[in-house]
């Protein structure tokens, strides 16, 4: 399973923590928030993530799970009442794209 | 659901018969926006259930709001919810200063938005409805008492207030304002409409009702194939009042906007784009041709700057006004929009320094996609069109001349020294 970093801006205060423990994949912009790498984290780098991820004194970064996956996990369990236009396929964007499709 | 929600959906369910032409959504002339003449013109709206939905998917509606999000994609995933406290909303906080379309279309057609209202809570299976906007009219306050002595509301109509700010009409600000909290964005999952609950613009809620009385076939008989219908517009002139008007999707931007008169177009209000009047006349007002162009319609603003107006200062005090906007939850919105905002009023004034320019340039790129909402985007998108389209007034500025022959304002913005910054101030 793939995993990607999401922080949570309103949440985040810009301690900088994430950054010293996972230079890797997270920078800080001239104010001292993390710009953080969208990609899937590498496979080596997991465990720093998860370091990272704790070590926020306020909880804003977190791991996600590839979307497609949970997508596919809730639209399996949601009951669809006799909607064909709800259909999980053709119109589901990337997850990037799909994150803020109603905003 | 009571049992009249079963009926079968009925493209024709009124007494009147589909009108042909424009306007479609405003009274075609001085009309009074009560219930009578709102009947006599449409007709009662038919019943529908989740099958409507389908309907508007074959009518390509999409959302007035500014997002032109699929309606009916928001409508199926609302309908997709479990629970038996769905809520829908008819937002109605227009915050921008430049957009007067909402206010007009519930001055003037109250009751086509109320229609929608309740049909879209019918076909998503919502048992509460609300409108919510900034200020209430008598118009408004009869329509709502008119429906009640009428008798033809499944579910009562309840009115929520808008904080005075340009974020309370913001989708996850809307929620917490309607749930008791302040009209600041949320972030994260799930998402609004997964929660059960159904916010749509206004505008398309009056378009929604009137698709469920005349047929997807009749709304897609005007506009472009891909943005079938029409759609209400804010147009600001040079030396005129701003003016509503209802135009089909895809009518050429020359058509609306004297290019004699104008230097520059701003298109989309203030997340917009600028673009030079040099560009007018291959522009038509649809999101597929704009969005080649950069730009997108946005709520509909069209603002054509006159000739004699500086282009950079209107910019900037629009920034300044945008960042006394933010509603400075998020760091990078918080730290950036001010100081591009301080950065834009230096560009606006006499021998701008490179390096100031080149800052907005590199806190433009910072905030960008880094808000719990769109606000800092919006922002940026304005900012970088307006240093491309005034590239040539900026090189007069960094020589020390402004080509401007008038110091009066042309795009409205209220006094950010006077805006309250208190918590209370969004509540």
């Amino acid at each position: 399973m793939t995993s990607t970093l999401r922080v949570n801006p309103i949440a985040c205060g810009g301690h900088g923590a994430c950054a010293e423990l996972l230079p890797e994949l997270i920078e800080l912009d001239e104010w001292g928030y993390p710009i953080v790498d969208p990609q899937p984290i590498p496979p080596q780098l997991i465990k720093e993530a998860r370091r990272a991820v704790a070590t926020c004194p306020v909880l804003a970064l977190k791991l996600i799970q590839q979307l497609r996956q949970l997508r596919a996990r809730r639209d399996r369990d949601a009951v669809r009442p006799g909607l064909s236009l709800a259909a999980p396929s053709g119109n589901h964007q990337t997850p990037a794209g799909a994150r803020r499709e109603c905003s | 659901m009571t049992s009249a929600a079963t009926r079968p959906v009925s493209a024709a369910g009124g007494a009147a018969r589909p009108a042909s032409g424009l306007p479609r959504l405003l009274p075609p002339g001085p009309q009074a926006p009560n219930l009578n003449a709102h009947l006599a013109r449409h007709g009662r709206a038919p019943h529908v259930t989740s099958e409507f939905i389908a309907a508007v998917e074959a009518a390509g509606l999409t959302g007035r709001g500014g997002a032109a999000f699929p309606t009916h994609r928001k409508l199926a995933v609302v309908a997709a919810q479990r629970g038996a406290s769905k809520l829908v909303v008819a937002n109605a906080a227009e915050s921008e200063p430049a957009s007067h379309k909402d206010k007009t279309l519930l001055q003037q057609a109250p009751h086509l938005v109320l229609d929608g209202l309740q049909l879209a809570a019918e076909a998503v299976g919502a048992s509460q409805v609300r409108l919510y906007l900034h200020h209430t009219s008598a118009a408004i306050g009869t329509a709502i008492a008119e429906r009640k002595a009428a008798g033809i509301d499944q579910h009562e109509i309840l009115v929520s207030m808008a904080p005075p700010r340009f974020l309370a009409g913001q989708e996850t600000a809307l929620v917490n304002r309607i749930q008791g909290g302040p009209a600041l964005p949320t972030y994260g999952f799930p998402r609004v409409a997964e929660n059960g609950i159904l916010v749509q613009n206004a505008e398309t809620l009056a378009h929604l009702a009137l698709i469920a009385r005349y047929g997807p076939g009749w709304f897609r008989a005007v506009g472009t194939e891909n943005e079938p219908g029409t759609m209400l517009a804010t147009i600001l002139s040079p030396g005129g009042r701003p003016l509503v008007t209802e135009l089909p999707i895809g009518v050429p931007l020359r058509a609306i906007v004297d290019a004699a008169s104008t230097s520059a177009v701003l298109v989309g209000g203030y997340h917009g784009t600028w673009l030079p009047v040099t560009k007018l006349g291959s522009l038509t007002l649809d999101n597929t041709t704009l969005n080649r162009h950069g730009a997108a319609l946005g709520a509909g603003v069209i603002a054509a700057l006159p000739h004699g107006s500086c282009g950079l200062k209107e910019a900037a005090r629009v920034v300044r006004y945008l960042a006394a906007e933010s509603a400075g939850q998020c760091g990078p919105c918080l730290n950036g929009l001010p100081r591009i905002a301080t950065a834009m009023a230096e560009a606006a004034g006499a021998r701008p320094r490179q390096q100031t320019i080149d800052s907005i340039t590199r806190w433009a790129t910072a905030v960008s996609g880094r808000g719990a909402c769109h606000h800092p985007d919006g922002t940026v998108r304005f900012v970088r069109s307006a240093l491309t389209t005034f590239a040539a007034e900026l090189r007069s500025h960094r020589n020390n001349q402004c080509t401007a022959t008038t110091s009066q304002p042309f795009l409205p913005v209220p006094d950010v020294w006077t805006m309250p910054t208190t918590e209370e101030a969004w509540r």
